[in-house]
């Protein structure tokens, strides 16, 4: 398993997590710990062994291509933090 | 004569149904007895005191219409993660903790369909993720058995409630143990079915492979009547199981002849001190006198079960509480471009556990990491299910411990590996999508504490064996009575 510690800057960006100095280095330490925990997998010989996503028989689920009644377009928005119109609104996305 | 918020949900269920008893007299001595102690309690994040009124008043109608109401007037506590339209549903957390619930939970709406009626939202770990609710970031749940102690978690609010009679029946859910862990912290049947049983429709979700809605409850009888009322098929779930249910309220057994349970040779209860040894032992002793052949079974892989768990768990939240974004819903806090507003929304929303998971999750799914680490955890728990279908071809369920503790006091677990521990006995199963639950099995007294806490027993069964399962429970329930012996301190609370 890999064993170089942990960017917690780099997968706190992955993550879209702000993080303060404080919370990097406390963060980066359980994380170490908790993966010198989690390394004992190693030990484990799976390498004939099929992962498993999901325990219970699993389906692909389809249903007919057709309109049904769903919720409320103006219930969900009222939910929103800002809306324009129809609209879900957000700070700009692409710079000028 | 027994206070009718002491009743269990069976027995209001079928006092109502008779009319010896309304609805609405129901809910009104339960909700001033929630308004009377759930201040000590902290059972509730939000108590829904006018919408329960009109619910009970509902009940009440339907059942003088003749309606045959399995749930009729029983006092439900929901935990905040499971949607019921037009009531807060917060997670235990400040990035949902002004959202609306547009929709209702499957497993709500069919618990209120049976006649029960929701009295509040139950305060649990934030998004679910914890064992003593302390993760919560809206509220403090205190254990009705020793108030400096915790419920547990993370369902420990729905647990808190049923314990101190704010409710019959709690809904929890169950990860890696957050519905048998409380449920043995406070003297209740937590009960787990198996995955894909109960529909997870508008269940918020935390780690989608492995969360499972099931009941909190002080009977065995009453798990299996909120049980019967849940299960079953949901088209708005697609992971939920579409093959027809049993009933068991009305099938449990009294003795358990001709079954063969196993005991887990890995699970040693000597590790866990004497006075757990102690009442361990007399539990399997009882289930021998009760009938069944006890058997040694083999786990071998099973104790890797919570270092596959804080892989796949975390995994599988990092991807799901992506969508907390501050776009369509929860808080947002500004800022001038798109990227910084997520990041600051999430920083103030998420507390410290979801953010560690988060970060724990986005690091095992990342490139590079990925098959030595996520890829990893899942074919361990390829082996850990095969460890458990190996052990049921030789016995019908499996017995041993639900917690390696009783209920331990406030910031008692600050390191978070040891409060990962907590779930070291339930996380297997989980991972395996068993159906399992803890059922009350002594009392002992934790080094410090001055009062007798309670301790589970925890019986597990193959897929889809919950009749079997509760029928067992029922069984040991009946023959020892442990849960029974002690009442909450409630009369400390109110004074």
């Amino acid at each position: 398993m890999p064993s170089d510690s942990i960017d917690i800057r780099y997968v706190a960006t992955l993550a879209r997590l702000a993080l303060t100095d404080e919370e990097i280095a406390i963060f980066g330490r359980q994380l170490g710990d908790l993966l010198g925990h989690v390394n004992a997998l190693a030990e484990l010989d799976t390498a004939s062994v099929a992962a498993t996503a999901q325990v219970v028989e699993s389906r692909n689920v389809v249903r007919d291509d057709a309109p049904r009644p769903c919720l409320d377009r103006e219930r969900v928005l009222a939910a929103a933090p800002q809306r324009q119109g129809a609209f879900f609104r957000v700070p700009r996305i692409i710079a000028e | 004569m027994i206070a009718n918020i002491e009743k269990s949900a069976t027995q209001i269920a079928k006092e109502v149904r008779s009319g010896d008893v309304s609805a609405a007299e129901i809910i009104e001595d339960t909700l001033a007895h929630v308004d009377s102690i759930d201040g000590t309690v902290g059972a509730y994040l939000t108590v829904l005191a006018d919408v329960a009124r009109a619910q009970a008043v509902r009940v009440d109608e339907r059942v003088r219409n003749g309606e045959r109401l399995p749930l009729a007037g029983v006092p439900l506590a929901v935990k905040d993660n499971m949607c019921l339209e037009g009531t807060r549903t917060t997670c235990g957390s400040k990035i949902l903790e002004r959202w609306i619930a547009p929709y209702t939970a499957t497993a709500v709406a069919r618990m209120l369909d049976a006649g029960a009626v929701a009295i509040g939202k139950a305060n649990c770990d934030e998004f679910a993720m914890g064992s003593s609710c302390e993760n919560s970031a809206l509220g403090v749940t205190r254990n009705p058995y020793d108030l400096a102690r915790v419920p547990g978690g993370s369902s420990g609010g729905s647990a808190a409630a049923v314990a101190a009679y704010e409710a019959a029946i709690g809904l929890g859910s169950d990860t890696g143990g957050s519905i048998r862990e409380p449920g043995a912290f406070c003297n209740l049947i937590g009960f787990k079915p198996t995955y894909g049983r109960v529909s997870r429709y508008g269940l918020i979700a935390f780690a989608s492979s492995l969360d499972q809605i099931g009941p909190l409850t002080r009977t065995v009888q009453d798990a299996a009547l909120a049980y019967d009322a849940m299960a079953g098929f949901d088209v708005m779930d697609a992971t939920s199981i579409d093959r027809p249910v049993e009933p068991t309220a009305g099938a449990l057994r009294d003795d358990l002849r001709g079954l063969k349970i196993g005991i887990v040779r890995e699970f040693d209860t000597k590790a866990l001190g004497d006075d757990l040894d102690a009442i361990y032992s007399r539990a399997y002793r009882d289930l021998e006198r009760l009938g069944a052949e006890l058997i040694e079974v083999s786990l071998p892989t099973a104790d890797y079960g919570v270092a596959t768990y804080y892989l796949i768990a975390p995994a599988e939240c990092s991807s799901n509480l992506a969508r907390f974004d501050g776009v369509r819903y929860g808080l947002r806090v500004e800022a001038d471009d798109v990227q910084t507003m997520y990041e600051r929304t999430r920083a103030a929303g998420f507390g410290p556990e979801v953010k560690r998971r988060i970060l724990i999750g986005t690091y095992a799914l990342s490139s590079g990491y990925y098959d030595a680490y996520y890829v990893r955890a899942q074919k361990a728990r390829t082996l850990i299910a095969r460890d458990f279908e190996r052990a049921f071809a030789q016995c019908d369920l499996i017995a041993c411990p639900a917690t390696s503790c009783a209920a331990f006091e406030f910031g008692a677990k600050s390191d978070p590996y040891s409060m990962y521990l907590m779930d070291y006995y339930t996380i297997p199963m989980a991972l395996a999508g068993l159906p399992a639950l803890s059922v009350p099995c002594g009392w002992c007294t934790p080094a410090g504490g001055s009062a007798p806490m309670p301790v589970g027993l925890q019986l597990c069964g193959p897929l889809f064996a919950e009749k079997l399962l509760l029928g067992a429970a029922h069984a040991y329930e009946r023959a020892t009575d442990h849960a029974r012996s002690r009442k909450p301190m409630l009369e400390s609370a109110r004074a």
